[in-house]
Formats: C-alpha cells, sequence, structure tokens
C-alpha cells in the first residue's frame, strides 16, 4: 500500500488533535477522497418528494399506455391487474376494510416514488434501460389508470410533485418513537 | 423414566433449568471385544486404519449432512425472493457465512472491490469517496448481530398453522460477527451538516436498493461491515460492503452499499413506503418503525424432528430483540399454562441471538410447547391474537408473536397455534 506525503500528514495532524481533545478517541486515517461533482451528479438518482433531482423532459399516459404493454404487462398484467407479480393500480379507498388492496395508486404516499423506482429498477430483466420521457410516460400512465391524473395528462419535474396521491395521509410516522432520548 | 420430581419446573414435564443431565445411556459400547492376535485393530473402526482425506483450501460441511442448506423460495422473472436459514438443523447463536439468509430484490450483483467505492454526500462539508482498500485502513469493530427480514414469519399470520419447518417458517433471521468501520468515523470525516436528519443508502444491485436511514442510528451503533464471521462478505450478503444497523429491520440494511446522501427529510423510496411499512386496521399505516421486536422460536424439537419416544429431551431455541439483549425466556410444555425459565446461553450479544436450552422429560403423552422471551428493556413477546390485532388483513411484517409446537402421541411435531 502506497503512503502519500499529504496523507500522512493529515493523519497525523488528526491524531495529534485527538489525542489531545479526547484520549479514548481512536484517531481517523482520513482517507476520503474529493468527489467530482459530475459524477457525483450522474450518481445521485433519488428523487425526493419534493422532486428536486427531476430530469428535464415530459412523458405522456397515452405513451405510457404503449410502453407498459410492451414492457410491463407481462409481469404486472394488463392496467397492472392479475400479472405475476405486484399488482399496481385499483383498489383506491381499501385499505381499512377486510381486505385491503395496497397497489401503487390506493397506498404510495408519493408520486415521486413511482418515478424513481420505474427509473433505477424496472423493467426487473432490464433495469435503468428507460429514458427519463419513458419513466415519465409510464409514471403518467400508471396514476391515470385510477384517475390519479387525467387519461390525457402528460408529466414532467413541475407537474410530478404536484401529483396528490390518494393515500398521501395515510402515513404514521414510527421514527420519532424509535429515536432515543436526547442526553441532557 | 427417572428424573427427581424436585426438578419439576412447569407442567408437562419441564425440568428444571439447571438439572444435570446423566445416566442411561451410559451401557453403550460396552459389548463384547473378542481378543484376537492381530493386533487392536478388531475394536476400531476403518477411519483409524486408512489415511483419511487430503487438506482443502476451504472447508465444506461433511457429505453425510448435505442436507443441511438454506431453503430457497421463489425465484420469479429477475432474481426476486429469499432463501432461509434451516434452523431446526443449527445451534448456538453464530449463523454458518453460507447459511445466512438471502433477500434479494433483483439478484445478486458480482462487484469488482477494486472498482467499488462508497460516497457520502448531500448535508456535509466535504463529499468523500472511499475505496474498499481505504476502508480497510480504517479502525474497525466487531460484533455479534442479528439479521432479520421484516417479513419473517409472515407466514404466522395464515388462518391455519402452516406444516413446514422452523427454518420454513422463521427462518428469514441469521446472526453473525460483523466486522467494519463504524459509520459515525466516516460521518465525522465528511462533516454532518447541521439540517442533515436522515440518510439515503443505496445499493449497487439491480433494485438500486434505497433506503432512508435515521441518522440517529447512523451515528450511532451503525457500521459499514466488511467481514462476516471472520472473513470477507460473502456476494449474497453485500460484498464488497453492506450497511449494518443493529436491530433494523433487515431491509434497510443496505447490501452493496455504495452511496450515502445525507438529507434534511426521508426520500419515502418505494421499499420504505410500498414495502416494510406496516398497515393497521384503521387503514392507516406506520412507516419508519424500522426496530424489530423481542423475539424467540423453539428450534428443537420442532416440526420434521419428531420425538423418539418417551424420555429426557433438551428443548433449544434462539431468541433476539431489536431493542437490546434478551433477559430471559419462559418456556411451557402445556400449552401456556405454566412456565419454567430456561437457560440462556453464555452468548447473550445486544441486538443478536441468545440460545436458549431447558430440559424436558417427555412422558408421551401430547403436549404443546411454547417459548416467550423478554428483553433487557422490559418488552414481552405478544400473543399470536395480540399481535393480529395491531394491524390490518393480510399485513405480516414485524411479526414477533409467541410460536408454537404441537407434539402427539406418537410423538410426530406439528406446528400449532396455542398462544
Amino acid at each position: 500500500m502506497s503512503m502519500r506525503p499529504d496523507r500522512l500528514f493529515l493523519g497525523l495532524g488528526a491524531a495529534v488533535l485527538l489525542a489531545s481533545a479526547a484520549p479514548a478517541a481512536v484517531p481517523s486515517p482520513n482517507l476520503g477522497r474529493p468527489v467530482d461533482p459530475a459524477a457525483l451528479a450522474a450518481m445521485d438518482i433519488s428523487i425526493p418528494p419534493d422532486g428536486r433531482g427531476l430530469p428535464p423532459g415530459s412523458g405522456a399516459a397515452e405513451q405510457g399506455a404503449a410502453i407498459f404493454a410492451a414492457k410491463c404487462q407481462s409481469c404486472h398484467g394488463a392496467a397492472g391487474v392479475g400479472g405475476p407479480n405486484d399488482r399496481l393500480t385499483g383498489g383506491v379507498g381499501s385499505l381499512a376494510s377486510p381486505k385491503p388492496v395496497k397497489t401503487v395508486a390506493s397506498y404510495w404516499p408519493y408520486a415521486t416514488t413511482v418515478f424513481d423506482y420505474i427509473r433505477r429498477a424496472m423493467p426487473i430483466t432490464a433495469p435503468q434501460s428507460l429514458t427519463n420521457e419513458e419513466a415519465y410516460a409510464l409514471t403518467a400512465y400508471l396514476l391515470s389508470v385510477d384517475g390519479i391524473v387525467p387519461k390525457d395528462a402528460s408529466i414532467d419535474a413541475q407537474s410530478l410533485p404536484q401529483v396528490r396521491m390518494p393515500n398521501r395521509d395515510g402515513f404514521v410516522s414510527w421514527a420519532s418513537k424509535e429515536r432515543p432520548k436526547a442526553a441532557k | 423414566m427417572n428424573h427427581d420430581p424436585d426438578h419439576a419446573a412447569a407442567g408437562g414435564g419441564l425440568l428444571h433449568r439447571r438439572t444435570l443431565l446423566s445416566g442411561g445411556l451410559l451401557a453403550l459400547g460396552a459389548g463384547a471385544a473378542a481378543a484376537q492376535d492381530a493386533g487392536i485393530g478388531s475394536g476400531s473402526p476403518t477411519t483409524m486404519k486408512t489415511p483419511g482425506a487430503p487438506f482443502t483450501p476451504y472447508g465444506v460441511p461433511s457429505h453425510f449432512r448435505q442436507g443441511v442448506k438454506r431453503i430457497v423460495t421463489g425465484n420469479p422473472p429477475g432474481r426476486t425472493g429469499v432463501s432461509r436459514t434451516p434452523l431446526e438443523m443449527l445451534e448456538g447463536s453464530i449463523t454458518p457465512t453460507g447459511l445466512h439468509f438471502e433477500r434479494h430484490h433483483n439478484g445478486v450483483p458480482d462487484i469488482d472491490p477494486d472498482k467499488h467505492a462508497l460516497v457520502i454526500h448531500g448535508l456535509v462539508k466535504r463529499p468523500l469517496s472511499f475505496s474498499v482498500a481505504d476502508l480497510m485502513r480504517y479502525p474497525m469493530e466487531s460484533h455479534v448481530r442479528f439479521v432479520e427480514c421484516a417479513g419473517n414469519s409472515g407466514g404466522m399470520i395464515a388462518p391455519e398453522p402452516a406444516q413446514v419447518s422452523a427454518g420454513a417458517l422463521h427462518g428469514l433471521v441469521s446472526c453473525q460477527e460483523w466486522t467494519g468501520v463504524p459509520l459515525s468515523t466516516l460521518l465525522a470525516e465528511a462533516g454532518v451538516d447541521p439540517k442533515a436528519q436522515w440518510i439515503l443508502a443505496e445499493g449497487a444491485d439491480a433494485a438500486g436498493m434505497s433506503r432512508s436511514v435515521p441518522l440517529w442510528k447512523g451515528q450511532q451503533d451503525a457500521m459499514i461491515a466488511l467481514y462476516q464471521n471472520g472473513e470477507p462478505l460473502r456476494p449474497e450478503n453485500g460484498f464488497p460492503m453492506r450497511l449494518l444497523l443493529p436491530g433494523f429491520q433487515g431491509n434497510i440494511n443496505v447490501k452493496w452499499l455504495r452511496r450515502l446522501k445525507l438529507v434534511a427529510t426521508p426520500l419515502f423510496t418505494k421499499d420504505e413506503t410500498s414495502r416494510y411499512s406496516e398497515l393497521m386496521p384503521d387503514g392507516k399505516a406506520r412507516i419508519f418503525m424500522l426496530q424489530l421486536g423481542v423475539k424467540s422460536v423453539i428450534t428443537r424439537p420442532s416440526f420434521g424432528l419428531n420425538m423418539q419416544g418417551p424420555g429426557v429431551y433438551e428443548i433449544s431455541g434462539m431468541a433476539w430483540s431489536g431493542s437490546g439483549r434478551v433477559a430471559r425466556v419462559d418456556v411451557s410444555a402445556d400449552g401456556g399454562k405454566s412456565w419454567a425459565e430456561a437457560q440462556l446461553g453464555e452468548l447473550r450479544p445486544d441486538k443478536g441471538v441468545t440460545r436458549f436450552r431447558l430440559p424436558w422429560a417427555w412422558n408421551g403423552g401430547p403436549a404443546t410447547l411454547i417459548s416467550r422471551a423478554t428483553d433487557d428493556r422490559g418488552n414481552v413477546q405478544p400473543t399470536r391474537q395480540a399481535w393480529l390485532a395491531t394491524y390490518a388483513p393480510g399485513q405480516a411484517y414485524h411479526f414477533n408473536a409467541m410460536a408454537s409446537w404441537g407434539v402427539d402421541a406418537s410423538g410426530k411435531i406439528s406446528h400449532v397455534y396455542a398462544a
């Protein structure tokens, strides 16, 4: 393993600082390297509910229907029902019933998740093979099946975060219950 | 049967956990050893008369025990599905590396460690990239921790008890010694912005697995695991590196970890909304309920390991809790009418598996075995009915209720709902 002089210097500096401030702390070798911003942007494929990071372009539900028939239907069934894999549509309003039907339409709180997941992981035999416009179109199509967006809707970076999913307020966060109490 | 009634600890033949088992089997092997003039071989097995097999570069189980394997189910179009740990074939606390359960969402990626890096970015002072070789130079820690899929024991919600083995029912839990770099070290190096509250963790698999992790957990006891049971991670367990979040539902322990993005609010990824959230009867769902409950399972005897006639047996099982250590395990042999405290194994890891054992004098009559674990935070395993009442029909994540095995007069063991 090669030892880079700049790192050696930094590492020793940190060790001395740690040793004086907190004797029990283990000195870190501080080997993290700066990341090229362009490489970082290409890596960051996650889309939060506010839509930051959504790409340019748009996709219409009608185009999405054709893509769905070609690339998705064999697993998810016609219009997202009846396939061997997860049901995607229908079931809206069923969650409190004796037979809850969890689908994208009935259960998922944010439409951004639909785009994020389709784009990163679908179709399962060729993930990340869709263009951004195809991912928008598929999202628009899936949401149009249950009328969450109109049948003639086109979705883009501005409109996607504005979509109100039927179960948007259906989740109770447990995060604060598990967080340890702050030390005084 | 010749056990001192003073050793009874509860009904149905449960003996006190410190009962010394002895006698009974000593007479074996005392057969006639006819002396011959041909040396000493007459009393020896053939293995004492022939040189054994040569050395092997990597050990494998005896060919007499080839059946000790993961229980692989389902592999539809992609490579989604699970393989389960055969719990009833194993003992102790530590799961052998090659028998750790698997849950993949689109197969096991083949990652060249020399081309892989972990990037930490987002709300940090310095976005940083760490190669595998870099991480190998960091101070490491080793901890025995369980990993349990949130869907483990989900079959227990079925109206009728499935007649399958302990592993088939509960085998989405494994426990190993994990070694790696505390995430807190790397976060400190990157410099966490005070606005950060969550960490988006992403894997380099074909599902692009991504989950939102509370920042406190990342700073408390999260690890970038590089080794399991002392050897480099296996591909199916995240090679070359995975996130290990002790006590948290399996899926969030992101394998093949490539990216950690510090953010102010969670991402609501597909695997923390569509899956691994828990629907309740009122139609609302718990989200970010990440810590797993206290739980236990009797692995011996259990379905498929039938009794061999009346006599003394050992009841053996495993207990664990996402909140801490196992404090005690109680066992019933009479369907919950009476309970005896089991002996806990020497290894009682924080958020790891503790083995429990209890001697049992089976009288040959019908019996119902149940175990009930309590952790050091006072959490007690619920009954199945109480657990079911908490959630909506069909909701199977985070099942941690008591499990039961029924023994009939022939010694046949079946899966029953008794608690």
